[in-house]
């Protein structure tokens, strides 16, 4: 399967040299699907700020954000609800972006850090520094962090076999997400009842009791880490045509893939310490986004803009229209994923 | 894919001794094991006093412990190994796929997910009532699996893919059932690994009755799953009556794991290891694969139950367990098969 889409691939890019240098990232197609999920990201944003248990009204929203907003406007939409749109906002940019490497990289839709494990890596990290130390905000992040990266690593040295496949990653990848669920339940049940049901609603992913003290660290972060991510999308887009065309371009083949799978893991990373392991999302939006821009790169950015799209309306939809906010946006996500995964995977049966 | 079927005819005479050798080993194996069982636990009773215990059955506490709480929970390893390991045997030879378990693929998350969905949302207790939301969910989880990956010529790999993908989601709605009930999540957790903690003489007597029939119908299916391997042609052309073996072969997984499920919870990699170890020695023979790792399979799970009781002051799930021991497994068999190196 993986070698049919390959060969296509390479046939393509081979006809559009032919045809001159055109260059398919920038396609006024994928530039309006852009623009267009930019809009509706600002939309849902809006009725996210101006929803819940106090109303306010979208113009009152939008002068308050411009910085002109009463006492109480400023409190709800600024003190409460922004910091929350923000971190679901950075959190499905990253997982977009992160999904789009690894199914780039494994070329194949289902080889994504949430199907291979990266973020139960993370979790795991995030869950010991939670339970042991009582971390705090920056340390489970980081904590969370340094467990996807050994995760990561680990599941790419496993893999090693003179050289990494794309199916060999993924399918060491479910092994290792195994063993690693099987610790985090672990972890959880041999925990303080208290720290159970702080950590069973981080596991799940959840942003509820976001504050503007998740914003900066995540902010930061990612801001190191995405043009990291971006730098590598030009070697990406040649390991896509397969390792023998991208050494004949002057790729360091081994070498660029574990930057990008550092890299990508560490974006995967940032999200699920902020925000717990929010499932199927950087499944479905690389997915998505490829879908609507027709574009045959990995398309870093419009995953990006999707991620953040999907996030957003997920935790719009776990909160206002669920209520009282029980049910966390993982759940939500987990529920349109799963859905989704079935009809790609019936779609691209051969 | 050559590397999956072996020719079970060609293998047929060339290692008897090795076969009974093997055979003897397991059952000794199984007998150590399950005397272990139920010598190790939280409370430390002398050997001498649980054999005695074992012969005259009296009112001590040693005795409650060992009448009430191992002899059940080894009878429940035995039964539900048994029914895994077979479980995954067949899906193996159904599937002709090296990389084919219950847990794995899946069948094991859809069996937890409706049972765990009967508990919170209709509010049954009863097993005997949830066993029957356990097969459903096994066989829809089934039923996915056929759907997403294809009929017959699925590949390993993508049925590997696919059924991770059904597990994925329905773990999930598992963990949000959990989440949304906090006051169950206690009891419910089990739902999510496997463990053998809770396993008492009631449930073990309301479960027995289905193991059993799927066991049975399993190993009569040992020829015509032979038959199988051969191919659809050769198979055909052999008198297998293809259509219903495949059948009777889904009945029996769906019974076998929606079962253990009820009674365990989903556990991984036993149905996946087992049938490897076990055709180390018997060859790919059908009649005497399934016989072994009904013996092979109990013995893994309840090793994997004592050494989570012991190894640490607070016991580990055997789900946790098996899956520290099973993964490496499966890794080794992603390493060295074929399937993967696309």
């Amino acid at each position: 399967m993986t070698r049919g889409n390959n060969t296509e691939a390479t046939t393509r890019e081979h006809r559009r040299a032919a045809h001159g240098p055109r260059r398919s990232r920038y396609t006024t197609r994928s530039i309006v699907v852009s623009a267009s999920v930019l809009v509706a990201i600002a939309v849902v944003g809006v009725v996210t700020l101006s929803t819940g248990a106090i109303y306010v009204a979208p113009v009152d929203v939008v002068r308050t954000l411009l910085g002109n907003g009463s006492r109480i406007t400023d409190f709800a939409v600024l003190d409460l609800r922004l910091p929350r749109v923000l971190v679901a906002i950075l959190v499905g940019g990253a997982l977009g972006m992160s999904g789009a490497v690894f199914q780039s990289l494994s070329r194949n839709p289902l080889g994504s850090p949430d199907v291979i494990g990266f973020n139960y890596g993370a979790t795991t990290g995030g869950l010991l520094v939670i339970l042991l130390f009582g971390g705090g905000v920056l340390s489970t992040a980081a904590g969370a962090l340094i467990g996807g990266l050994v995760t990561a690593l680990a599941v790419y040295l496993l893999a090693w076999q003179r050289g990494v496949r794309g199916t060999r990653l993924v399918l060491v990848g479910i092994g290792v997400s195994a063993v690693l669920q099987a610790v985090n339940f672990y972890l959880i049940v041999n925990a303080k009842i208290a720290d159970v049901a702080r950590a069973t609603v981080w596991i799940t992913g959840s942003l509820n009791n976001v504050g503007w003290e998740h914003v900066w660290p995540m902010a930061i972060a990612l801001a190191l880490v995405v043009p990291m991510l971006l730098a590598g999308a030009r070697w990406l887009n040649m390991l896509e045509m397969g390792d023998d065309a991208a050494a004949a371009l002057g790729v360091p083949v081994e070498r660029s893939r574990l930057y990008l799978i550092v890299a990508g893991t560490a974006a995967c990373a940032i999200a699920t310490a902020t925000a717990g392991p929010i499932a199927f999302v950087a499944l479905t939006a690389p997915q998505l986004a490829k879908r609507l821009t027709r574009s045959t790169g990995a398309g870093l950015l419009p995953a990006a803009w999707m991620g953040a799209l999907v996030v957003l309306a997920a935790d719009f939809a776990a909160q206002r229209i669920a209520g009282s906010g029980t049910l966390a946006v993982g759940v939500a996500t987990a529920a349109i994923g799963g859905v989704y995964l079935g009809w790609l995977l019936r779609r691209t049966r051969r | 894919m050559t590397d999956t079927i072996e020719k079970p005819v060609v293998a047929a005479r060339r290692i008897p001794g090795k076969r009974l050798l093997g055979l003897a080993v397991l059952i000794v194996a199984l007998v150590v094991v399950a005397l272990l069982s139920i010598a190790v636990g939280a409370r430390s009773i002398p050997l001498p006093t649980v054999l005695h215990i074992l012969f005259h059955r009296d009112t001590s506490d040693a005795a409650f412990s060992v009448w009430d709480l191992r002899i059940p929970r080894t009878l429940m390893g035995l039964a539900a190994g048994a029914s895994l390991g077979v479980a995954g045997a067949v899906m193996q030879a159904l599937t002709r796929n090296p990389l084919a378990d219950p847990g794995l693929l899946g069948i094991n998350s859809g069996a937890s997910a409706a049972a765990a969905l009967a508990v919170s949302v209709l509010g049954l207790t009863d097993l005997t009532a949830f066993v029957w939301f356990a097969f459903g969910g096994a066989a829809i989880a089934g039923v996915l699996l056929y759907l997403i990956a294809g009929r017959g010529g699925a590949s390993p790999v993508r049925l590997a893919l696919a059924g991770t993908a059904v597990a994925a989601a329905l773990t999930g709605l598992t963990q949000g059932l959990t989440l949304l009930d906090r006051q169950t999540l206690d009891q419910m957790r089990f739902w999510t690994v496997g463990s053998l903690a809770r396993a008492d003489g009631a449930t073990l007597g309301r479960v027995i009755p289905f193991l059993a029939v799927g066991l049975v119908v399993a190993l009569l299916l040992a020829r015509p799953l032979n038959a199988l391997a051969l191919g659809e042609d050769a198979g055909k052309a052999l008198g297998a009556h293809l259509g219903r073996t495949r059948l009777l072969s889904l009945l029996a997984i769906t019974v076998l794991a929606g079962a253990a499920t009820a009674a365990v919870g989903p556990l991984m990699f036993v149905g996946l290891a087992v049938p490897h170890m076990v055709r180390a020695f018997t060859g790919p023979d059908q009649r005497w694969v399934l016989p072994c790792c009904a013996l092979a399979a109990p013995t893994l799970l309840l090793a994997a139950d004592v050494i989570g009781r012991v190894i640490a002051p607070q016991e580990i799930d055997v789900g946790v367990v098996t899956a520290l021991l099973g993964a490496p497994v499966f890794i080794w068999l992603v390493r060295r098969s074929k399937v993967a190196r696309s």
